[in-house]
C-alpha cells in the first residue's frame, strides 16, 4: 500500500513541478519567476524526502534541508538584486 | 511495518501531495502576480509539512528510535516562507506590475512602493 | 564576563545541534554544550538589541494560536484557489501598527503572510502602517480589527513594547 501511495504522491508532485516550470517560462514579470522557481525548491525538498521514504534510506535528509537553505538565500538574494538594482530604494 | 502506521504515513503523505499540487495549480491558474503570491505561502507550506510528517514517522520506525530532525526542514520553512513571499512582493512593486483591473484599493500601490503613510481618506479608522 | 550571555539562543544551539545528529550520545551531548558556550560568547559582541520576552506563557500560547490559525487558513486558501476566480475580489488594505521594536513588527509581518487570505507587502517608513494584500477582500474594516485584536496585541503583550 506504501508504495502505491508514494506513486501516487510522486505523480502529483511532478504535475506540479511541470506547472511551476510552466510558469516559470512563462512569465509575464521577473517577479513571476522568482515565485515559480520559489515554489519549484519547495516541490523538490518534497520529492527528495519522498524518494528517501521509497529507498528507505535516512541519507536524504541532509540533501533536503540543504535545498531547503540555497533556496531561500537564492530567493533572497534575486530579490535583493532586483531592488537594489535601481538607484531608488 | 505495522498497519495502523501505514495507514497514517499514507494518508500525510496524500494531503501533503494534494496541497503541494493546489498550491502549484493555484500559481499557474491565478491572474495576477499579487494573488499567485497566497498560493505557494500556504498551499505548498501545509504540503511540505504533510510530507515531512510523513517522513519522520517512517525514519522513526525504521531506525527504532524517534526521529524528529525532519522537523528542523519544517521550522526553517515556516520561517522564510513569509520571508521570501514579502520580498517577492517588494519586488513586484518595485517594478510597479499591474495588479488585476479588479483589486480594490489600487490607488494605495504608489503609497506602498515610496513606503509612505497613507492619506487619511483611505483608512476607514 | 557572564556563561551564557544569549540563555535563549544556547538552548536553540543545543538543540538544534542535537536534532542535526539525530541522536542524544554523551559525545554528541558533551559537543552541543561546548557550541552552546562558545557561539554565543564569541557573537555576543555583534548582536543589536532586541526587546525581551516578558511573557513565556503567553509567547507557547501565540505560537499554538498561530499554528492552528495556519491550519485553517491553508484549507481555505486552497479552497479559494480552486474554487471560481471571477468571484475573488482581491485588494491592499493599510493596517495601522503601533509596535516599537523591529523584531515585533517582523513576527507580526511574518504572522500575516501566514494567516488567512493575506501577504504582507511592506512597511512604511515610520513604523506605523502596515501595507497587506489580501486574497479575497470583504469587509476592510473587519480584517483590520481582526488583525489588530487577534495577532498585535499578544505581540505588544509579550514584548511589552
Amino acid at each position: 500500500m506504501l508504495k502505491i501511495t508514494i506513486t501516487i504522491v510522486a505523480v502529483c508532485i511532478c504535475i506540479a513541478l511541470i506547472l511551476n516550470l510552466w510558469r516559470l517560462l512563462k512569465g509575464p514579470t521577473i517577479s513571476d519567476r522568482i515565485l515559480a522557481l520559489d515554489t519549484m525548491y519547495i516541490n523538490a525538498i518534497a520529492l527528495i524526502l519522498l524518494y528517501g521514504i521509497y529507498v528507505e534510506s535516512a541519507l536524504y535528509f541532509e540533501a533536503a534541508l540543504l535545498i531547503a537553505m540555497l533556496g531561500f538565500v537564492s530567493t533572497a538574494a534575486l530579490c535583493k538584486y532586483l531592488l537594489r538594482g535601481d538607484i531608488i530604494e | 511495518m505495522p498497519f495502523y502506521l501505514e495507514i497514517i504515513i499514507c494518508v500525510s503523505l496524500l494531503i501533503g501531495g494534494i496541497f503541494l499540487l493546489i498550491g502549484s495549480y493555484g500559481l499557474a491558474r491565478l491572474p495576477d502576480i499579487y494573488m499567485r503570491l497566497h498560493s505557494p505561502t500556504k498551499a505548498s507550506t501545509l504540503g511540505i509539512t504533510g510530507v515531512l510528517v510523513a517522513s519522520m514517522i517512517f525514519q522513526s520506525h525504521l531506525k527504532g528510535f524517534l526521529s524528529i530532525q525532519e522537523f528542523l526542514i519544517t521550522l526553517f520553512l515556516l520561517i522564510t516562507a513569509p520571508v521570501a513571499a514579502n520580498m517577492i512582493a517588494k519586488t513586484a512593486l518595485h517594478y510597479r506590475t499591474k495588479p488585476l483591473e479588479k483589486t480594490q484599493n489600487q490607488e494605495l500601490m504608489e503609497t506602498i512602493r515610496n513606503r509612505e503613510t497613507p492619506n487619511q481618506s483611505h483608512d476607514q479608522q | 564576563m557572564k556563561l551564557f550571555p544569549m540563555p535563549f539562543h544556547s538552548l536553540l544551539l543545543f538543540v538544534v545541534w542535537l536534532l542535526l545528529n539525530n541522536s542524544i550520545s554523551a559525545g554528541h551531548m558533551v559537543l552541543a554544550v561546548f557550541f552552546a558556550i562558545t557561539i554565543p560568547l564569541l557573537v555576543n559582541s555583534m548582536r543589536d538589541e532586541h526587546p525581551k520576552i516578558l511573557k513565556p506563557w503567553l509567547a507557547i500560547r501565540y505560537i499554538l494560536m498561530v499554528l492552528k490559525d495556519i491550519l485553517t487558513a491553508n484549507v481555505e486558501v486552497a479552497l479559494l484557489i480552486i474554487g471560481p476566480i471571477k468571484k475573488l475580489t482581491p485588494g491592499f488594505v493599510a493596517i495601522p501598527i503601533n509596535i516599537d521594536s523591529d523584531l515585533g513588527i517582523t513576527i507580526l509581518a511574518s504572522t500575516v503572510s501566514l494567516t488567512p487570505g493575506t501577504v504582507s507587502a511592506e512597511v512604511s517608513k515610520d513604523k506605523a502602517w502596515l501595507y497587506v494584500h489580501s486574497l479575497h477582500l470583504d469587509d476592510e474594516a473587519e480584517l483590520i480589527k481582526s488583525v489588530k485584536q487577534r495577532y498585535e496585541k499578544p505581540i505588544k503583550e509579550i514584548f511589552g513594547c
